[in-house]
C-alpha cells in the first residue's frame, strides 16, 4: 500500500486534482481510499456525486464520543470503488481543526480502514501545514510520498517552497519524501519552465503539467471527475497520464527548499518579479 | 460464581426502584432519561447487566470520574517503580497526580525508584511553537540525572494532542540516541468518557512497546506466574505475592504495583496470568493469551472466604504439589482468620455497607464485609463496563441498588434511603458523608491504611472497619443547629 499526501496553497486545486488523479488510478484498476483532511470536507464530492459527505467529526459531535462511531457510518464508496472518508471539523474561527484530523486518522487506524487490498491511500490536506494536526498524514507509518500542487503564480510557488521546508523537517527524522510538483496550470507566462525550474531547485521533478481546461469545471458542476464525465476528452487523458506517472514514480527525495532570496532571484530570472528598487521602499505616492 | 441468591429483609425490587425514581425526579426530563438506565435494583440471577455503563457523564451533575491521562499516569504507568514517568504538558496534571494513589514502592527514591514528579511544564511558547524540542531535551536531562532509570514513559496531557506534537517520533529518536526504552503514550485527557480509556491506551502501549522485549534472567519453571492489575495500594502486592509464594508459585512480574520494566517486558514467558483488576488490564491478558498462549484467571484475595475459593481455583491450574500446598496454607490460616472473625463479627454483624469505587473493589470487597457479618446494600463504579456489572450482580444481594457513574446527588439520596452503617468511596465523597455523621472509609487508597489484600490484609481490614463503624466519635458530636 502506498500512502500519498497532497499539499499546496489554498485554492490551487488540490481537491480537484486529487480526485481526478485518483479516478485515473481507479480507471487503471487500482484500489484507492481518499482521506479528506480539511474541515471544508470537499475532498470526495466528485467521487461520490455528493454535496457533502458525513464527516468523522460531524458524527463524533452528534454521538458524543468517537468510541460510538462505526466505520460504515463514515466510509462511502464512489466511482471506481474508491473509498471516501472526510475528517471534517469546525467552521473557521472556532475549535481545533488539526485535532479533528488526528482524531479521524486514529479512528480509521483503530477500526481497520487500512485494509491490505488497498493499493493507494490519498490524503488531501488543508492548504497550509498550520499545526501538528495537519502534519498527521505524514507522521511515521502514514504517507511517505508527498506531491505539492502549484502553478506559475508567485504565491503558489512561495507556498510550495514553504511546504518543502515542512517536509524537510519530517524527512530528516522519518521516511517521508517529496515525490514531485504537480503544476495545475493557470496560463501564466512561462509557467511550464518556471515550475520545472522550481522543481529542479527543490531537487525534485515537475511530475506533470496539467493544462487549464474548462472541461474540469463542466464536470465539477455535475459533481463528477472529468474521467467519469467525459472519459474521451483530452483533459481526462491528462489526468490518466498523471495517474500513470504517479504509479511509476520512483523519484522520492529529501527536498532542498530555497531561501527567500533564491526564490525571488528565480522569479526575476523568469520575469515574474521586477528587480527590487530599494529607493522606493516605504515612500508614499505623494512624497515621490 | 452465583450461589443461592442473597436477600435482605425490607429490600425489594419495588422499594429500590422507588428510591431510584425519587432521586431521578430532581432532574429535568432529558437528564432523567439519560440517567435512568444507569440505576437499577440488582438482579443477581440475570445474565444480562441491569445497568447501562461506559457512557458520557451527563453534563451538570457532579461525577467522581477521572480522565484518560489519570487512567494512564495514576493507574497503569505511575506504579512502575524503576521508570521515569514524564507528564508531558502544563504542570498541573503531573503535580496533582503525584503520590496521591498510595501505590507503594520499594527502593531508594531517585536511585532505584522514581516516584517523583517529572513534567515538561508547557508555557505559551511551547503551545505555539510545539513542545517536541523541549521533550527531546527533557528526555536527555532525565537520563543524565537518573542514569539508573530503566526507561522513560511520556504521558501526553491534553494540549499535546491538540497542537499535534508527534511525541512518538521524538520518543523513537531519543530511544535510539540514549539507548533506553522511551515509551510514548497518547493518553490525552479528553479522549474517551472516563479514565477507562486511559487504561486501554496504556495496555495497547505496553503491547506495542514493551511486552516481549526482554527475557527473565533465571530459568523458567512450571510455577511461573505473573500478578496483573495489582497496583500495590497500601502494600497489597506484597501481601498477595507472599501468599502466592507460600503456595509454591513464582511471581515473576507484577503489573504494575512496585513493578519493574524489564520483568514486565519478559512476562510473555510465564505459565499463568493472575488478574486482580480486570477492568484496567484485561486487555493485556487477552493479548498475552492470543499471542503467547498464556491463560489468565481472575482471583479475589479480600476476606478468607474469597481467598479460599481463589486459592483452590488457582491450584486447579497446577499439579498436586500446588494443590497440597494450597490446602496446607488454608488449614494454617483458617484458625487465624476465625479468631479475627470471632473478635470483630459480634460488633459488625448485620451492619450495612454501600460502595462506590473504581476498578474491582465494588465487587471484590463484598465477600470480606460478609465474612465480618456485614451486608452490601448498594454498589457501583465510576468507570466500569458491562462485563464488570456482569461480575458484580451475583455478588450483591437481590434488589439492592446498583449505580453506574452516580452523581453526588444520587448517591446521597440512595444513602438516605438505604441507611448504611458504613460507606466506602473516594475522597470527594468522604467529607459529605462524614458531615452527615455516617462512618466512611476512603476505599481508593485504603484511607492511609492497608494492605487489605490476602490473609495479612484481612486482619487490618477488619480492624479498620470496626474502628470506622463502632467509633463513638459521631455520637459525641453535637449539631450546632
Amino acid at each position: 500500500m502506498r500512502q500519498i499526501a497532497i499539499y499546496g496553497k489554498g485554492g490551487i486545486g488540490k481537491s480537484t486534482t486529487t480526485q481526478n488523479t485518483v479516478a485515473g488510478l481507479a480507471y487503471l484498476g487500482k484500489k484507492v481510499m481518499i482521506v479528506g483532511c480539511d474541515p471544508k470536507a470537499d475532498s470526495t464530492r466528485l467521487i461520490l456525486h455528493a454535496k457533502a459527505q458525513n464527516t468523522v467529526m460531524d458524527l463524533v459531535r452528534e454521538l458524543g464520543t468517537v468510541e460510538d462511531l462505526e466505520i460504515e457510518d463514515v466510509m462511502k464508496v464512489g466511482y471506481g470503488g474508491i473509498k471516501c472518508v472526510e475528517s471534517g471539523g469546525p467552521e473557521p474561527g472556532v475549535g481545533c481543526a488539526g485535532r479533528g484530523v488526528i482524531t479521524a486518522i486514529n479512528f480509521l487506524e483503530e477500526n481497520g480502514a487500512y485494509t491490505p487490498d488497498l493499493d493507494f491511500v490519498f490524503y488531501d490536506v488543508l492548504g497550509d501545514v498550520v499545526c501538528g494536526g495537519f502534519a498527521m498524514p505524514i507522521r511515521e507509518g502514514k504517507a511517505e510520498e508527498i506531491y505539492i500542487v502549484c502553478s506559475g503564480e508567485m504565491m503558489a510557488m512561495y507556498a510550495a517552497n514553504n511546504i518543502a521546508k515542512g517536509i524537510l523537517k519530517y524527512a530528516s527524522s522519518g521516511k517521508v519524501r517529496l515525490a514531485g510538483l504537480i503544476c495545475n496550470a493557470r496560463k501564466t507566462d512561462k509557467e511550464f519552465e518556471l515550475v520545472s525550474a522550481l522543481a529542479a531547485k527543490l531537487s525534485t521533478q515537475m511530475i506533470h503539467f496539467v493544462p487549464r481546461d474548462n472541461q474540469v469545471q463542466r464536470a465539477e458542476m455535475r459533481r463528477m471527475t472529468v474521467i467519469e464525465y467525459s472519459p474521451e476528452h483530452p483533459q481526462a487523458q491528462e489526468y490518466r497520464n498523471l495517474a500513470e506517472k504517479i504509479l511509476n514514480n520512483k523519484m522520492l527525495v529529501v527536498p532542498t527548499p530555497l531561501e527567500m532570496e533564491e526564490l525571488e532571484d528565480l522569479l526575476m530570472e523568469f520575469g515574474i518579479m521586477e528587480a527590487e528598487d530599494e529607493s522606493i521602499v516605504g515612500v508614499a505616492e505623494k512624497a515621490a | 460464581m452465583s450461589k443461592s441468591t442473597k436477600k435482605i429483609e425490607g429490600i425489594t425490587k419495588e422499594f429500590t426502584q422507588g428510591v431510584i425514581d425519587k432521586a431521578l425526579e430532581a432532574y429535568p426530563e432529558k437528564g432523567r432519561k439519560k440517567r435512568a438506565p444507569h440505576l437499577a435494583p440488582n438482579t443477581p440471577d440475570s445474565s444480562a447487566t441491569c445497568v447501562k455503563s461506559n457512557r458520557k457523564t451527563v453534563p451538570g451533575v457532579m461525577s467522581a470520574r477521572g480522565c484518560a491521562y489519570a487512567g494512564a499516569k495514576g493507574v497503569v504507568w505511575g506504579p512502575i517503580r524503576d521508570m521515569v514517568h514524564v507528564s508531558h504538558g502544563p504542570v498541573g496534571c503531573g503535580w496533582y497526580s503525584w503520590g496521591t494513589r498510595r501505590n507503594l514502592m520499594t527502593g531508594i527514591n531517585g536511585v532505584t525508584q522514581f516516584g517523583m514528579q517529572f513534567t515538561s511544564d508547557f508555557q505559551e511558547k511551547d503551545i505555539v511553537y510545539g513542545g517536541d524540542k523541549k521533550l527531546k531535551t527533557l528526555l536527555a536531562e532525565a537520563h543524565e540525572l537518573f542514569p539508573l532509570a530503566k526507561g522513560i514513559s511520556v504521558l501526553s496531557e491534553c494540549p499535546v494532542g491538540l497542537i499535534g506534537d508527534d511525541i512518538n517520533s521524538v520518543a523513537k529518536q531519543a530511544a535510539k540516541d540514549l539507548d533506553l526504552p522511551i515509551i510514548p503514550c497518547n493518553c490525552e485527557g479528553f479522549r474517551g468518557v472516563s479514565q477507562s480509556l486511559g487504561h486501554h491506551i496504556s495496555n495497547d502501549t505496553i503491547r506495542d512497546y514493551i511486552i516481549g522485549t526482554r527475557e527473565f534472567a533465571e530459568p523458567s519453571s512450571p510455577y511461573d506466574i505473573s500478578l496483573i492489575g495489582d497496583y500495590n495500594i497500601g502494600g497489597d502486592v506484597w501481601s498477595a505475592k507472599a501468599l502466592l509464594e507460600e503456595i509454591g508459585l513464582n511471581v515473576k512480574s507484577v503489573w504494575t504495583g512496585d513493578g519493574e520494566l524489564e520483568k514486565i517486558a519478559a512476562t510473555h514467558s510465564v505459565k499463568l496470568n493472575l488478574i486482580h483488576c480486570y477492568r484496567s488490564m484485561n486487555y493485556m491478558c487477552k493479548v498475552m493469551e492470543e499471542k503467547y498462549g498464556i491463560p489468565w484467571l481472575e482471583f479475589n484475595f479480600f476476606g478468607p472466604t474469597k481467598i479460599r475459593e481463589s486459592l483452590r481455583q488457582i491450584a486447579e491450574r497446577f499439579d498436586d504439589t500446588i494443590k497440597e500446598n494450597v490446602e496446607r496454607v488454608i488449614a494454617k490460616y483458617d484458625p487465624i482468620m476465625q479468631a479475627i472473625v470471632d473478635e470483630y463479627k459480634p460488633r459488625l454483624d448485620g451492619k450495612k455497607v454501600m460502595l462506590l469505587v473504581g476498578g474491582l473493589r465494588p465487587r471484590h470487597t463484598i465477600g470480606a464485609y460478609e465474612d465480618l457479618g456485614m451486608v452490601c446494600v448498594g454498589s457501583g463504579y465510576e468507570f466500569a463496563h458491562g462485563d464488570d456489572y456482569e461480575r458484580t450482580q451475583p455478588e450483591m444481594p437481590e434488589a439492592t441498588v446498583v449505580y453506574d457513574d452516580p452523581s453526588e446527588f444520587e448517591f446521597e439520596q440512595f444513602v438516605h434511603a438505604m441507611k448504611p452503617d458504613l460507606i466506602g468511596s473516594g475522597i470527594k465523597e468522604k467529607y459529605v458523608f462524614q458531615k452527615m455523621g455516617i462512618p466512611f472509609r476512603q476505599m481508593h487508597s485504603w484511607d492511609y491504611s492497608g494492605p487489605y489484600h490476602g490473609y495479612q490484609g484481612f486482619s487490618i481490614f477488619a480492624r479498620d472497619i470496626d474502628m470506622a463503624v463502632n467509633s463513638p466519635t459521631w455520637k459525641l458530636v453535637k449539631s450546632p443547629f
